[in-house]
């Protein structure tokens, strides 16, 4: 099966035409912009997460055990896309559809709790508006939940395609590029868990 | 291509116990704020290291060159964004806010 | 809902006026005209929902221009209410609305697209490839651009332009002192048309590395090309950081949060620092493809190779990193500490070894070499002098010491001026003058084109030099008068003078344009200039497909050695002809364009919930284009071998066509 899969090439599926190892590196290069990107928010965030401007702190408001959980969902679903990709790799479309759907679940159960969380901090009055700090932190965690939202819609679309198409050279790029996009969420998240909430449970 | 994903799960196992190191060390040590940071900004490079080679194949393809040279770019410029703007906002360390 | 209905169109001001009027009416001679010569069509067909690179690059060539126009003009008006003490010609307001909108149009919407058109025209033939990585992709950069600059211009008419300076800085950019919309449009629009700019940057860094014809090493690529490549590097590093901070000020403005006001702990200078981490390195983009198009005038008229190849890499490579690092010369004056602005003096003065370096290259290129002076040429020639006074002028406003009396004197705007308008705009009218025939199939009057560049050189020099003094007496820039007393009037009056020298010498490139249109030989050959890269080995104006086989090179200046060699590589065997494989054209990419223009002026005038309804159209879009396996066509043989047989036919007229 997985010697098909592969046809006369020994490249993957992904990689098999010119056009697919450009846009894989496009991709890359897009990447290299979002490094910058959320260097950008954290940088703003650096400068501004001491100035409360007498609204709450940190400890105020940091709920670490639901942190540690979303933590553990993206690492996961980080993990699960990555089997997705091995399933691809082996030519099995139905090995492939089965984690990336559980890598989907994973990701809208940290939506769900990081939506929650924001729920809760503006019930306890801190809100983007309240000061400078509350406002790179918002700024900083919505980018990137409305990063994993996209990813979410964005891999229903190509998931929708394998459905229609299964895995053709295409099909198994736009799957990859969509992986390579999923775990670059997960390292932004790392260090939004260091620098943000760790970092804040520490001052 | 062997069945089991063999790298990923030891990827996953690791970046594991990466978070927990970080978190216990954060949580529970009382070490000062200073050394804590760079322990756990280390280990976040470290993961973020792992997520890359074990699970986004930055090794792969005839751009793997092109690929490490973007992204070690792009951690050249993380870098001087986030401590240029630290350092200059702070006044070259004069003032703590 | 911010906006009053009253207040929705600019009222009162017969400058404006005349401009509503103005522009109501050119817009219904296009549209009568259009209809007229059964135009439509041809205009959705060849042009809005093209995908070739070439066209790409007409159409943004095109849109520079005319922004140029609105900036010059913009240019004149500040020059007219300064020229005499107490003038009033126009209101404080109006001045400022007026240097806010030059620098963002000259800046943005004038040498970016110039230069970006340019790439794409030229870039793609430069390396032997067929098209751009992501043709689609790159329309779609073009019509991101354009609705941005769209949007911006906008401004003058409906709701009132901004009027914090280019720089946009707060406190003053901010809600609590520009309560109007016109700070809105800053936002938005420069967000809109950094997308545009950033997806190119990736496209044609995909481009270089990956679609070099054979045996093309890096090392073996025109300059153009290399500084094309380190730019579009810059624009991937810097232009997410004018996103985000694009992105801060809009909630800033529009969701009432703290980045940057002065209460509730914002910091104000933040953005300074975030607008100058992008602003800075943006310096560069604008730099670096002009001294690539100088590289390839200066040896294409010198009849030699490029002098010192390898140092000219490495120092555009040094460039690209240090300018990443230099930001912070732009306010010293922030009394950031003896530490940081040290620093940033240190990183600043060292910019200018890379830098001198290639001006030395320039100049050995030159020596001994048989220099013919074309219009071309003579803009290159003109570069060297000028740029080096805005160089020299850099170097003394990079010492923080010494930057506390020049800062924000009109020492620094004629500096900026010495180093933008040599260093950009010269090479673009270089660039023009050079490649032109290979856009359009015949070469814009020689003569005509003399007559553009004296008056220009003459007047820029004459606008901008009084400027140094007038800095150095203690003019301030963005003062919308000044009084008798000041003692400014003569020298206020001579850069008036050389503003209208420099307004002719524009009137004249466009006269040249019409006539070239109406009167020049379109008989030329694929190479008018007996030049030294591949663009020039194939028809001018260039076939849709480029190259009928892609050319192999084995060194630098490859074309030339061909054509001095009698390379195979220049005919063309009927057994060579085969089927050529070419993008679709999308429509996609102008709709997208459109909605992200909508969504873009409905945030502007912070309706929200419609802003939202636009914005499912921009996802609408991602979607279909997602579902788009549409894999473009063929060309046939026969095609090609007539579009051929056309263009090869002609060859024996070398020469006549060149000065």
């Amino acid at each position: 099966m997985s010697a098909k899969a592969y046809g006369t090439s020994s490249l993957p599926l992904e990689y098999q035409s010119e056009q697919s190892r450009m846009n894989i590196l496009g991709f890359w290069i897009f990447l290299g912009a979002e490094i910058v990107l959320f260097a950008t928010l954290f940088g703003v965030y650096g400068v501004l997460y001491e100035r409360y401007a007498g609204g709450p702190t940190h400890q105020d408001i940091i709920m670490i055990r639901e942190v540690m959980i979303q933590t553990m969902l993206l690492l996961t679903s980080s993990f699960t896309c990555g089997v997705a990709i091995h399933e691809m790799r082996r030519g099995s479309l139905k090995g492939l559809l089965t984690w990336l759907v559980i890598t989907l679940l994973l990701g809208a159960g940290f939506l769900y709790m990081e939506i929650n969380e924001f729920m809760h901090y503006v019930h306890e009055g801190a809100t983007m508006q309240t000061s400078a700090f509350l406002s790179s932190f918002f700024v900083l965690l919505g980018t990137h939940g409305l990063h994993v939202t996209f990813g979410i819609l964005w891999a229903i679309m190509v998931i929708i395609q394998l459905l229609q198409r299964g895995l053709t050279p295409v099909t198994a790029r736009k799957t990859f590029i969509i992986g390579l996009y999923w775990h670059f969420l997960d390292v932004v998240w790392i260090f939004i868990f260091t620098f943000v909430y760790l970092k804040g449970m520490v001052s | 291509m062997s069945r089991f994903p063999i790298g990923h799960v030891l990827g996953f196992l690791f970046s594991l116990l990466l978070t927990f190191a970080a978190a216990g060390i954060a949580l529970k040590t009382s070490l000062s704020f200073k050394t804590i940071m760079w322990i756990i900004g280390g280990l976040a490079v470290v993961q973020a290291g792992l997520q890359l080679t074990m699970f986004m194949h930055v090794n792969e393809g005839e751009d793997r060159h092109s690929q490490w040279i973007n992204i070690l770019y792009g951690v050249f410029l993380a870098v001087i964004i986030v401590a240029g703007s630290i350092w200059v906002m702070s006044f070259g360390g004069t003032h703590s806010h | 809902m911010g906006i009053k209905w009253d207040e929705f169109f600019i009222t009162g001001d017969p400058l404006i006026l005349g401009s509503q009027i103005a522009i109501v009416l050119t817009m219904l001679g296009i549209v009568a005209g259009l209809t007229y010569l059964k135009r439509w069509k041809w205009l959705w067909r060849e042009w809005l929902t093209t995908v070739d690179h070439k066209r790409i690059g007409i159409m943004y060539i095109i849109s520079a221009v005319l922004m140029f126009f609105r900036g010059g003009m913009d240019g004149l008006l500040m020059k007219a209410q300064t020229s005499r003490p107490e003038m009033e010609f126009l209101t404080a307001q109006h001045y400022n609305e007026i240097f806010t909108t030059h620098g963002v149009i000259m800046i943005l919407f004038m040498a970016m697209p110039f230069l970006i058109g340019l790439m794409n025209v030229v870039i793609p033939l430069q390396i032997g490839a067929r098209d751009v990585a992501f043709p689609q992709l790159n329309a779609l950069s073009f019509w991101l651009f354009f609705s941005g600059a769209m949007l911006f211009n906008v401004s003058f008419v409906i709701g009132g332009s901004p009027d914090a300076g280019w720089t946009s800085y707060f406190p003053l950019a901010g809600k609590e002192f520009s309560p109007g919309i016109g700070n809105n449009y800053y936002a938005v629009a420069l967000q809109i048309a950094g997308i545009g700019t950033l997806l190119s940057g990736i496209n044609f860094v995909v481009t270089i590395l990956k679609m070099r014809t054979k045996g093309m090493t890096l090392m073996r690529m025109p300059m153009f090309s290399w500084t094309t490549l380190v730019t579009s590097i810059i624009i991937v590093a810097a232009f997410p950081i004018f996103t985000v901070a694009l992105g801060l000020m809009t909630f800033d403005r529009l969701y009432g949060t703290h980045f940057f006001t002065l209460s509730g702990g914002g910091l104000d200078m933040l953005w300074a620092n975030l607008f100058w981490l992008w602003g800075h390195p943006e310096v560069y983009i604008v730099a670096l493809p002009a001294f690539g198009i100088f590289s390839e005038v200066i040896a294409t008229f010198s009849r030699k190779s490029l002098f010192g190849y390898k140092s000219m890499v490495v120092s555009i490579v040094g460039i690209a990193l240090l300018s990443m690092l230099v930001w912070v010369h732009h306010f010293y004056t922030m009394g950031a500490g003896a530490a940081v602005n040290s620093v940033f003096s240190i990183t600043t003065m060292l910019i200018a070894v890379p830098t001198g370096v290639k001006m030395f290259n320039w100049l050995f290129t030159m020596r001994h070499g048989r220099i013919r002076t074309t219009t071309a040429m003579l803009w290159a020639l003109a570069f060297v002098p000028c740029f080096v006074i805005g160089g020299v002028t850099g170097v003394m406003l990079a010492m923080g010491a010494a930057d506390y009396q020049y800062h924000n004197t009109l020492f620094l705007v004629a500096h900026f001026h010495y180093v933008l308008i040599p260093g950009v705009v010269f090479a673009v009218f270089a660039g023009l003058y050079y490649w032109w025939p290979k856009m359009f199939g015949f070469l814009l009057n020689e003569r005509l084109g003399k007559w553009h560049f004296w008056l220009f050189v003459i007047g820029f020099n004459v606008t901008f030099m009084p400027m140094f003094f007038l800095g150095l007496k203690g003019a301030v820039r963005r003062s919308y008068t000044f009084s008798v007393e000041s003692g400014f009037s003569n020298l206020f009056l001579v850069s008036a003078l050389g503003s209208v020298i420099l307004a002719a010498g524009f009137a004249v490139f466009c006269y040249n344009i019409y006539w070239s249109l109406r009167h020049a030989d379109r008989n030329i050959t694929g190479d008018p200039w007996h030049a030294r890269t591949l663009e020039w080995a194939t028809a001018s104006p260039v076939q849709p497909y480029n190259f009928a086989k892609l050319p192999v090179v084995d060194k630098l200046d490859a074309f030339w050695h061909m054509k001095k060699s009698d390379s195979p590589e220049l005919t063309l065997q009927q057994t060579e002809i085969e089927e050529i494989h070419m993008p679709n054209n999308s429509g996609l990419p102008f709709v997208m364009g459109i909605i992200f223009g909508i969504a873009g002026f409905l945030l502007v005038f912070e309706w929200h919930l419609a802003a939202a309804v636009a914005a499912i159209g921009i996802f609408a879009c991602l979607i279909v284009r997602s579902f788009d396996y549409n894999d473009g066509y063929h060309i046939h043989k026969a095609e090609v071998e007539q579009t051929e047989q056309a263009w090869r036919l002609r060859e024996g007229e070398v020469n006549r066509y060149v000065g």
